[in-house]
C-alpha cells in the first residue's frame, strides 16, 4: 500500500518571538515492510537544518531560527510504501539490546495499581508472552476512552491509568508501563496511521509500541486500535517514551500569544491519483 | 556536594582501636607530626580559642557559607573550621595519588565502554542491569562520541583511613563533585593565622588547583575550537547550595559565571551573551545535575539549562565537565564492582582499597544483610544526603525491622556496609585538643594530556566525641589538609 502523508505545524506569535530552536523527529526509515519513496521536511524560515541520528536511531533534524518570528511553519511531506508483516518488525536500526527497553521512564513508571491490573492478566503466567501481550493490548483498548481532551503530552501512565481516559500516546505509555513490569521488553513508537474509515484528515499523528519477544523479534502492538501493526501503519521513531520520540522538542525565545495549528493528512496515494 | 551527603557508619563510643593520625598506640607521636605536637603542647589554649575565633570572623566576612536544603529557616549556615590542620607525609601522598588516578582512569574507561561496546557485560564482570536499569543511565549518551573520551574530568574521591597502610575509597564522586573551594579556603586561612606553622612544615602547596582545572578543562576543549579555548562556569543560581562555590571558582580560574539562560544555541554551536556580543563557548565547567542541562533532551520543564546543549555537544562543539550520565559510574551499586573494574580495564591490582559491600540484589547477601542488619550500614543504592539510609547500631528495633521490610521488597535498590573505624585526627573542641573521625575528598582532573592532583584535598572532621558522621549537614566540620613535600 502506499501511504502519502502531509504534515504540518504552525506557531503563529502575537508578539513576535525573538529566537527559535526545534528538535524533529519527522523522517522515516526503511525497513522490513517500510519503504519510503519520497519525504522532505521544511521549515518556513531561513535556516540550516541539522540532519543527524539520536541514540535510538531516529533520524532527527535540528534548526535554530532568529527573530523576529511572527510565524513558523514545520512542514513534512512524503509517500511511503507498506506491507502487512503480521505486526512483526525487522530489518530496523537497532542501538541497544532489547533488554534495555525494560527500562521504566517518568512517563512509564508503574505503580501499583498498574502492576496489580498487568499481574491480572498475566495470571499464572502459563499461557505464551505473545497471548499475554495481546490480552494487555485488547484490555487497554476495551476499557480506556480515547479522549482528546483528557491528557496532555506530559500526562503519566500512572494519571492515564488512573483517569481511564486518553489518547494514543497515554494507551502507549500503559501498554509499555505493564509490559515492562512483566519482563517484557517494550518501546513507544511514533508515526502516521492510516484510517480505515475514510477520514484521512487528522489532529495529530499517531503512537502504538513494540514489544520484544525472544522467538519473533519486536511485534508492534497498537492498543489504541487494538490491533496488532499493519501496512497503514508508518513508523517514524522509536523511544522509550513518548519524550524520546517526539516529533518535535523546541523552545522559544520572547514571544507571546504562541497559537499552535496542526494539521495531518493521511490517504492512501494510488486511491488518490486514481480520483 | 557538601551540604547534601549521608551520613557516614556512627558508632556510639570511641575504642582504642582506632587508628590515630597523630598518635602510635603506645602514645609517642608519629614523625609528620612531630613539630606540630611541639607546637600545640607549647601555644597557650587561649591562644588557640582566639585564632579560632579570628578564622571564624574571617568565614563569615567572605561569606563561604552553605545551604542546607529542608531548612527554610537558616538557608545558609557556616561550615565549623577545625584550626588543627591534618598532615600526610610525601609516601602517604604518593600512595593515595597513584590509587586515585588508577581509580579515575578506570572509571572513564568503564564509562566509554557503557556508553558504547559494552565489552564488560560480554566479559560478564558487571550485571546488565547496572547499566541499563540505572535511573542515572543517559539512553542520549549512547555512541556519542566525547571529546577525547573522556568523561569525567572532575571526581572528588571520599577516602578514609582505618591503619597506617591502607586508604580506603568510601565513594567516587563522578558527577558534580563539590567541596574543593573549601580545600582552597582552609589553606588561605591557616597561611594567614599560623605562618610560623609553614615555617616549620614543608607544605606543599594547594593554591594551583585553579590553574590545573583551567589547564585540565581547555585540554579537553572540542577539536573544532579556534585557538585559546573558551571556558565558562555554568550554575544553577545564586539558590544553590554550592553557589558560593561556583562563584569562587569562577572567580579564581579567570572565567565567566554563567547560567543557562545566558548562552544560547545558533546552528551547531553554542554562545554565551556578553556585553561585546555573542562568544562561542567551547568548554562548559557546569554544575548542573544531567536532569536539567537541556529541556529538549532532558527534562522538558527545566528552566536552568540551555535548549539544544545537547544537540551542540552531538555535533561536537562543545565539551561538557563532566561528561553527562556519569552517574551509572559512581552510585553505590557499581562501587562493590570497582576492584573488578579496575583489574578488567587496566589489568592492575587496586591500589586503594573497597570497602566490604553486600548487594542485597544476590540473594545470599540478602540473606546475610537480612540476618545481620544490626551490625551494618544498609544505604540506598541512588540515596543521598543521609536518607534512605539504616546505622544497625546505631538503631532501635522498630526501626530496623521496618527497614529490614523495605529491604526485602526491593532487595536491587540496597548495598550493606561493615561500620567502619575511621582514623583520627587531633582537633580542636571544647574539652581541648582531642582525637576526632576525619575523612578525605582529593580532587581527580583528568585532561587530556594528563591526570592532575593537588597534594591535598577537603578533609572533613566529626567533631562531636566519638562520632563518625563528617558530613557538614550533620555537624561536621573542615580541616586543612598538609602534604609534607620531603
Amino acid at each position: 500500500m502506499r501511504i502519502r502523508i502531509a504534515h504540518e505545524t504552525i506557531y503563529r506569535y502575537d508578539t513576535p518571538a525573538t529566537k527559535a530552536i526545534q528538535i524533529l523527529r519527522l523522517m522515516p526509515r526503511n525497513h522490513d515492510g517500510q519503504y519510503v519513496v519520497r519525504w522532505r521536511v521544511e521549515v518556513s524560515e531561513d535556516c540550516r537544518v541539522e540532519p543527524r541520528e539520536d541514540a535510538f536511531g531516529n533520524l532527527t533534524h535540528t534548526f535554530t531560527v532568529d527573530g523576529p518570528i511572527s510565524e513558523l511553519a514545520v512542514r513534512v511531506a512524503g509517500e511511503v510504501e507498506t506491507q502487512d508483516t503480521h505486526g512483526i518488525v525487522r530489518g530496523t536500526r537497532e542501538k541497544f539490546p532489547p533488554s534495555f527497553y525494560l527500562r521504566q521512564t517518568d512517563l512509564t513508571m508503574p505503580n501499583t495499581a498498574i502492576t496489580d491490573w498487568a499481574n491480572e492478566i498475566l495470571g499464572d503466567g502459563k499461557s505464551p508472552a505473545l497471548e499475554t501481550l495481546h490480552a494487555l493490548q485488547q484490555a487497554i483498548y476495551a476499557n480506556f476512552t480515547f479522549d482528546v481532551n483528557a491528557t496532555v503530552p506530559s500526562t503519566t501512565a500512572q494519571q492515564a491509568f488512573a483517569n481511564r481516559h486518553g489518547v494514543c500516546q497515554d494507551y502507549a505509555h500503559i501498554f509499555c508501563s505493564a509490559a515492562r513490569h512483566l519482563k517484557i521488553p517494550a518501546r513507544y513508537v511514533g508515526g502516521y496511521f492510516l484510517r480505515g474509515d475514510g477520514i484521512v484528515n487528522m489532529e495529530s499523528g499517531h503512537a502504538w509500541t513494540e514489544a520484544f519477544l525472544p522467538d519473533l523479534g519486536w511485534i508492534a502492538f497498537d492498543p489504541a486500535n487494538g490491533i496488532c501493526a499493519t501496512e497503514a501503519h508508518v513508523r517514524i521513531a522509536t523511544g522509550l517514551d513518548y519524550l524520546a520520540a517526539a516529533p518535535v522538542r523546541g523552545t522559544r525565545y520572547g514571544g507571546q500569544g504562541e497559537a499552535m495549528a496542526v494539521k495531518v493528512t493521511v490517504d492512501q496515494a494510488s486511491k488518490q491519483s486514481q480520483q | 556536594m557538601i551540604a547534601g551527603r549521608r551520613p557516614e557508619p556512627e558508632l556510639s563510643s570511641r575504642s582504642p582501636s582506632f587508628f590515630d593520625e597523630m598518635r602510635a598506640p603506645d602514645g609517642s607521636i608519629r614523625p609528620a607530626y612531630q613539630q606540630l605536637a611541639f607546637w600545640l603542647d607549647n601555644i597557650p589554649k587561649d591562644v588557640l580559642d582566639y585564632r579560632r575565633k579570628e578564622a571564624e570572623f574571617i568565614f563569615r566576612r567572605i561569606g563561604i557559607t552553605f545551604a542546607v536544603y529542608g531548612e527554610a529557616a537558616s538557608t545558609e549556615r557556616l561550615i565549623p573550621f577545625d584550626i588543627i590542620p591534618r598532615i600526610l607525609n610525601r609516601g602517604e601522598w604518593q600512595k593515595l595519588s597513584r590509587g586515585l588516578e588508577q581509580r579515575v582512569k578506570a572509571l572513564n574507561a568503564y564509562l566509554h565502554d557503557a556508553y558504547n561496546k559494552r565489552e564488560i557485560l560480554r566479559a560478564g564482570i558487571v550485571p546488565e542491569e547496572l547499566i541499563f536499569g540505572n535511573p542515572v543511565f543517559r539512553p542520549e549518551m549512547n555512541g556519542q562520541a566525547v571529546p577525547h573520551n573522556i568523561y569525567v574530568m572532575i571526581a572528588g574521591i571520599d577516602v578514609v583511613r582505618v591503619d597506617p597502610d591502607n586508604f580506603y575509597v568510601l565513594e567516587d564522586n563522578a558527577r558534580v563533585p563539590s567541596g574543593v573551594s573549601y580545600m582552597l579556603e582552609n589553606r588561605e586561612i591557616m597561611l594567614r593565622l599560623f605562618p610560623e606553622l609553614f615555617i616549620d612544615h614543608p607544605v606543599a602547596p594547594v593554591e594551583n588547583y585553579a590553574d590545573d582545572l583551567l589547564a585540565t578543562l581547555k585540554s579537553v576543549a572540542p577539536l573544532t575550537s579556534s585557538g585559546e579555548p573558551t571556558v565558562v562556569l555554568m550554575t544553577p543560581g545564586i539558590y544553590n547550595s554550592a553557589y558560593y562555590e561556583h562563584s569562587f571558582l569562577a572567580d579564581k580560574l579567570g572565567c565567566e559565571l554563567v547560567e543557562g539562560r545566558d548562552m544560547f544555541v545558533k546552528g551547531d554551536m553554542l554562545y554565551m551573551r556578553t556585553t561585546e556580543g555573542p562568544k562561542r563557548v567551547d568548554v562548559i565547567y557546569r554544575r548542573v545535575d544531567d536532569d536539567f542541562i537541556d529541556p529538549l533532551a532532558f527534562r522538558p520543564d527545566s528552566m536552568l539549562g540551555v535548549p539544544g546543549l545537547m544537540s551542540v555537544y552531538q555535533a561536537g562543539n562543545v565539551t561538557l565537565a563532566n561528561a553527562p550520565g556519569t552517574g551509572i559510574a559512581d552510585d553505590k551499586a557499581v562501587y562493590s564492582y570497582m576492584p573488578d573494574i579496575i583489574k578488567f580495564y587496566l589489568g592492575e591490582e587496586p591500589i586503594l582499597k573497597n570497602v566490604e559491600t553486600h548487594r542485597c540484589r544476590e540473594p545470599e547477601h540478602l540473606k546475610y544483610v537480612l540476618d545481620n542488619i544490626d551490625k551494618l550500614v544498609v544505604k540506598e543504592v541512588h540515596g543521598s544526603g543521609g536518607y534512605g539510609m539504616l546505622i544497625g547500631p546505631a538503631a532501635d528495633k522498630k526501626t530496623i525491622e521496618n527497614f529490614a521490610a523495605k529491604v526485602k521488597a526491593q532487595p536491587e535498590g540496597f548495598i550493606a556496609q561493615p561500620t567502619l573505624a575511621l582514623s583520627t585526627c587531633p582537633t580542636f573542641v571544647e574539652e581541648g585538643i582531642a582525637p576526632r573521625h576525619v575523612d578525605l575528598r582529593p580532587f581527580v582532573l583528568t585532561g587530556r594530556d594528563k591526570v592532575r592532583i593537588v597534594p591535598g584535598g577537603l578533609t572533613r572532621v566529626a567533631l562531636s566525641k566519638g562520632s563518625l558522621v563528617v558530613n557538614s549537614s550533620q555537624g561536621g566540620g573542615t580541616k586543612d589538609t598538609w602534604v609534607l613535600d620531603r
